[in-house]
């Protein structure tokens, strides 16, 4: 019961909001390429989800041709280089952070160049990265790595210097060799560092990547909000914006709910 | 029960750097202790028990002086010196079983007898409806009874436990004493036991060994020459008690003018 009133309360500002907007746009008082009303938006997005052509078995299964509108392609499109430019950045990141926490040498070693690299936002490498890489996935993908590499790189040397060494000391009393209290201990100890890392890390791969269609390639939905600007569609870019947005939750949800469910041991976690 | 000496203390000190100042938490330590003896170390909070332990454990060195298992000084930790933690120190990622079994695992044992070493000690410490619960799960009590037996497991000859029963009610206390010394006389451990409750020290040690507060020293070392099972209502078990109240309190009693006179200055 008390769920349910939680959920109405938070819908009632959104819908507050809406009923604002079209109320701004059915009065005429907002200039429609400015701002389309919603009920235009939700039209155009309907249009943009849909398959173009009709129905037929020559060319395709049938999924196929659910998944053939524009903006289920341009979605996979920026899935496909979100988690690639991920698990390439997410993939260096884990073996050096990790590194960097256990060692004092090489977090010395590291630990100046890092800091002098991960101020600098992926979006000052685009130069660069059209440079090295051309147009096209791979310096999108670059520049999404390059996203993911920091957060999760900064949480795993925190999440494995800071490890209890209270834990160690029960390790090394039992008898513990250096590898299994790498194994054993120091690495589920750093496990909730490491998934926040890993959570912020595809936050960032997911801005980048918006930002690096505008520029790289020519699909996606940030290459698609940026056409539809070209032929002042601003319901179309409102409708891709929103996509977006949705796609990140989706994202973000199930992030959490990976990490929720692999760290069921872990005490803070209850209230979250 | 005087064997053979197995832990022998000498002249050990140990100074913190603690904020520029010095803590002084042992001074001059002298302790032998025999191959399956029970000694219990008694003293008021902060007069050093846990750094003793710790220094036996070899995971803080002392900062002067010797200590020996068997004769061969220590310099690291290892299971021959199993310890339960005052923290109780349960690794939170791991199940009830798995933390029994981690020391087992860590020797290689074969899997069927890690499982059978465990299932003997969760009925022994009647944990076997908890098993699979993580310890965020558990109650205090219950998270210093799957400590113990995850040292139990490793059956290590020296047994090092701070204050293993502290958290426990007095029934509870009372059947894990009794199933301590049953495995002690049984196993034939030397045990080095801290506790604040004189009447625990009284009811299990052989020995046990007064502390003072700041410096850590040793006040006394009291042989207890009841025969066991104990009873905690007889005389003689009462006149000790008389005994070693009258210590601790002297000792409290010291430490209280202690921080007052420190309270004073600061
Ligand atoms: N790492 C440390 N750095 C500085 N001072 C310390 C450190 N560890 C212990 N001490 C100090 O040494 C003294 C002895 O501490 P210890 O933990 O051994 O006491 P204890 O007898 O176990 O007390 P309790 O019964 O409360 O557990 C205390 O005054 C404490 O403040
Ligand atoms: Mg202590």
């Amino acid at each position: 019961m008390k769920r349910y009133k939680h959920a109405a309360s938070g819908i009632l500002v959104p819908l507050v909001a809406l009923a604002l907007w079209q109320l701004l746009s059915s009065m005429g008082w907002v200039n429609a390429t400015i701002l389309p009303s919603p009920l235009r938006v939700l039209v155009k997005w309907w249009a943009y989800l849909r398959p173009l052509e009709a129905f037929d078995s020559a060319q395709g299964s049938y999924l196929k041709w659910c998944l053939s509108g524009e903006l289920i392609q341009d979605a996979l499109g920026s899935l496909y280089r979100v988690l690639v430019g991920f698990f390439i950045g997410g993939g260096l990141a884990l073996p050096l952070g990790l590194a960097m926490g256990y060692s004092r040498v090489m977090y010395g070693l590291f630990n100046p160049l890092v800091q002098v690299l991960r101020p600098i936002p992926p979006i000052a490498y685009i130069p660069l990265s059209i440079l090295w890489f051309g147009l096209g996935n791979p310096p999108a993908v670059f520049l999404i790595s390059i996203g993911a590499f920091f957060p999760v790189l900064m949480n795993t040397v925190a999440g494995v210097q800071n490890v209890d060494s209270i834990y160690l000391r029960v390790g090394r009393n039992l008898g513990a060799s250096r590898l299994t209290q790498f194994t054993h201990i120091i690495l589920p100890a750093a496990t909730p560092y490491i998934f926040t890392g890993a959570r912020i890390g595809m936050g960032t791969a997911f801005i980048v990547v918006i930002v690096s269609e505008m520029i790289a390639v020519n699909n996606g939905l940030g290459y698609r909000i940026l056409e539809a600007r070209e032929y002042l569609w601003s319901d179309k870019i409102i409708a891709g914006m929103f996509t977006i947005g949705l796609l990140g939750l989706g994202i973000d949800t199930l992030m959490s709910g990976l990490s929720t469910h692999l760290l069921k041991w872990h005490r803070g976690l209850e209230q979250s | 029960m005087s064997g053979a000496k197995h832990i022998s203390i000498q002249g050990v000190h140990k100074v913190f750097q603690s904020g520029g100042q010095e803590v002084y938490a042992l001074k001059a330590i002298d302790l032998e202790v025999a191959r399956g003896e029970f000694v219990c170390l008694l003293g008021p909070s902060g007069c050093g028990k846990s750094t003793l332990l710790n220094a036996v454990a070899g995971f803080s060195l002392p900062s002067s002086g010797t200590i020996t298992v068997e004769g061969v000084p220590i310099t690291e930790p290892g299971p021959d010196r199993g310890m339960v933690f005052q923290e109780y120190a349960l690794f939170p990622w791991m199940t009830v079983e798995q933390n029994i079994a981690f020391g087992l695992q860590i020797k290689q044992v074969a899997k069927a007898v890690i499982q059978a070493k465990v299932d003997e000690l969760l009925v022994l410490l009647n944990l076997q409806d908890f098993r699979r619960r993580y310890p965020k799960d558990l109650s205090g009590g219950m998270r210093q009874r799957v400590a113990i037996a995850r040292v139990l497991a490793i059956d290590s000859p020296i047994m090092l436990m701070d204050e293993p029963f502290g958290a426990l009610d007095a029934l509870t206390r009372r059947n894990l004493q009794d199933e301590l010394l049953r495995l002690w006389t049984e196993l034939k451990k030397t045990i080095l036991f801290v506790t604040h409750s004189i009447e625990e020290a009284l009811y299990l040690a052989d020995r046990t060994v007064v502390m003072t507060y700041r410096p850590g020293t040793i006040k006394r070392d009291l042989s207890i020459d009841l025969p066991r099972p104990r009873d905690v209502a007889s005389p003689a078990f009462n006149a000790l008690k008389k005994e070693l109240s009258q210590l601790l309190m002297e000792e409290q009693h010291r430490h209280q003018q202690d921080e007052f006179k420190g309270a004073a200055v600061d």
